[in-house]
């Protein structure tokens, strides 16, 4: 849990309806932004977010430069069955990151 | 030339946030024909829930929420969100499903002006939903040196 | 202790008599009640606040050991934390067999130098700011309570006298806008009262965590003069100042202002 704090129930009733958010430090670096030599500082984005629910997808979104440094990202997902839910986000400069967390499902 | 009126002149040299080329209403209209084609896009069905007056564009909480039963037969797949003055006009795209249970999204935005944004939702069998909002960004009074 | 418990007492009657002078109203504002309800909800928020990240590194440095005693804070402080609580509250303070006030980026260095035998680490670094914005946190929801030392009060003296002093090329003094015309526009954006309740602060047009060293040396540039440089005595007169003028504001670190 280097840089990510997940928010979600730590357990569920079959069926229900629970919201997920996720933060992660990240600069989102627009590619847009003059440094202090003049110069454009690099694109550097996390371009994509995928959730999976034992190992199923169950949401994912496109990330552009117009998304706020420490990306905030929150859905919804129905509690199916006891098990792991994997966040993952991947970017520019093989930025590659992924938490699981466990949920359980009476 | 008094005090605030000097003041009121310089708070208004601020940081132009993006320096190059911007979205344009006809740009973000161009991206947005890339995602629905041909398809008529209906108002409605879609909340856009933004601030409409924001303190500083660096981080814009937003959320869509789209009414849909989000069943296998009868849901959102995708909810797209688009802006006019930015530097390019995506802003995200988001796939959905059953799985979800309900169609709301919600993360921060950049904006780099005040402008118009919009989010349109795709529904399991091909209609295209929207809602618009005009958001009024203020800039910082002060600046930091460059860093 | 005989000290402490004079301070103790000192501090008690202090803030007693400045509740009668209000009339038991206080008046101040925190720049969180100048805030909308998304940016309130957003501090208010433990995983929508992007200085938790923050906090949660900190938690992380705080149990690493680092330096050649290869010690980490937890092998003196204990793994919670908590032995923090309070510790935010009442710096700029004068740290143990030092004759001048540190404010708290200052004391965790002086740790590290002086036990962890390591380096000190570099004003606004992601260590530095994550250390102070987890020490910080564990103070959350309690009242500034800055120490009743009287060697402070020359130090404090300098700083209400730097906060009132006009300068830069707009000839403008911090009072002259967080005083004397707090709560009016300047552009589109209300001026602050200008309290420390909540640094280090994540603040949306750094879009990081930051220092109230790094604010004051923001204003400082807002109106056109030049910076003191990091190490210079003079924000740490500064800060005694403005935390004794925030006495019993609640503090909210890690803050979110925009």
């Amino acid at each position: 849990m280097a840089n990510v704090l997940i928010n979600a129930p730590k357990t569920a009733r079959r069926g229900e309806i629970i919201e997920i958010k996720a933060l992660i430090l990240h600069p989102m670096e627009t590619g847009f932004r003059p440094g202090t030599n003049g110069s454009i500082i690099a694109r550097n984005i996390i371009e994509r977010f995928t959730a999976t629910w034992n190992g199923d997808e169950i949401f994912r979104i496109d990330l552009s430069p117009a998304i706020a440094a420490n990306p905030f990202v929150s859905f919804f997902a129905v509690a199916t069955d006891s098990g792991t839910v994997s966040l993952r986000w991947s970017g520019d400069e093989g930025f590659q990151v992924e938490e699981s967390i466990a949920i359980t499902v009476e | 030339m008094d005090r605030r009126r000097f003041l009121a002149g310089t708070a208004t040299i601020v940081v132009l946030p993006f320096a190059s080329a911007r979205a344009t209403p006809g740009s973000m209209a161009a991206a947005i024909s890339q995602v629905v084609g041909d398809a008529a896009v209906r108002r409605g069905r879609v909340t856009l829930d933004v601030p409409p007056l924001v303190e500083n564009g660096n981080t814009v909480p937003l959320v869509v929420s789209v009414e849909s039963p989000m069943t296998a037969v009868d849901h959102v797949k995708a909810i797209h969100v688009f802006n006019e003055k930015n530097p390019q006009p995506n802003i995200f795209s988001a796939r959905l499903g059953p799985r979800n249970g309900r169609a709301v999204v919600g993360t921060r935005i950049k904006l780099g002006d005040s402008q118009t944004i919009m989010a349109i939702a795709e529904t399991s069998s091909g209609e295209f939903w929207s809602a618009s909002a005009d958001v009024i960004v203020t800039l910082a009074a002060c600046l930091e040196e460059a860093s | 202790m005989m000290r402490l418990r004079i301070g103790l007492c000192l501090a008690s009657v202090f803030v007693a008599s400045l509740a009668l002078a209000q009339g038991g109203i206080d008046k101040r504002r925190s720049g969180y009640q100048d805030m909308g309800p998304s940016l309130q909800k957003m501090q208010d928020d433990g995983t929508a606040n992007p200085g938790m990240l923050f906090v949660q590194l900190g938690a992380q440095a705080w149990a690493t050991p680092a330096g050649a005693a290869n010690k980490a804070c937890v092998d003196c402080h204990g793994a919670s934390g908590a032995t923090m609580k309070g510790v935010a509250l009442r710096y700029p303070a004068i740290p143990e067999g030092a004759d001048t006030p540190a404010d708290l980026e200052a004391r965790i260095n002086l740790c590290r130098t002086a036990n962890q035998k390591a380096a000190p680490l570099p004003p606004e670094s992601r260590e530095l700011l994550s250390l102070s914005a987890y020490v910080a946190h564990q103070s959350r929801g309690q009242p500034i309570a800055p120490p009743d030392d009287p060697r402070l009060a020359p130090f404090r003296e300098r700083g209400a006298a730097l906060w009132a002093a006009r300068q830069g090329q707009l000839n403008l003094s911090c009072a002259a806008c967080h005083d004397d015309n707090a709560g009016k526009k300047l552009a589109g954006v209300t001026i602050p009262e200008a309290h420390p309740t909540g640094y280090p602060v994540y603040r949306l047009e750094w879009q990081t965590l930051g220092s109230l060293k790094r604010r004051l040396r923001n204003c400082l540039v807002g109106i056109r003069a030049e910076s003191y440089a990091y190490d210079s005595p003079e924000y740490v007169m500064l800060e005694l100042f403005l935390m004794e003028r925030a006495r019993g504001m609640a503090f909210e670190a890690p803050a979110v202002r925009p």
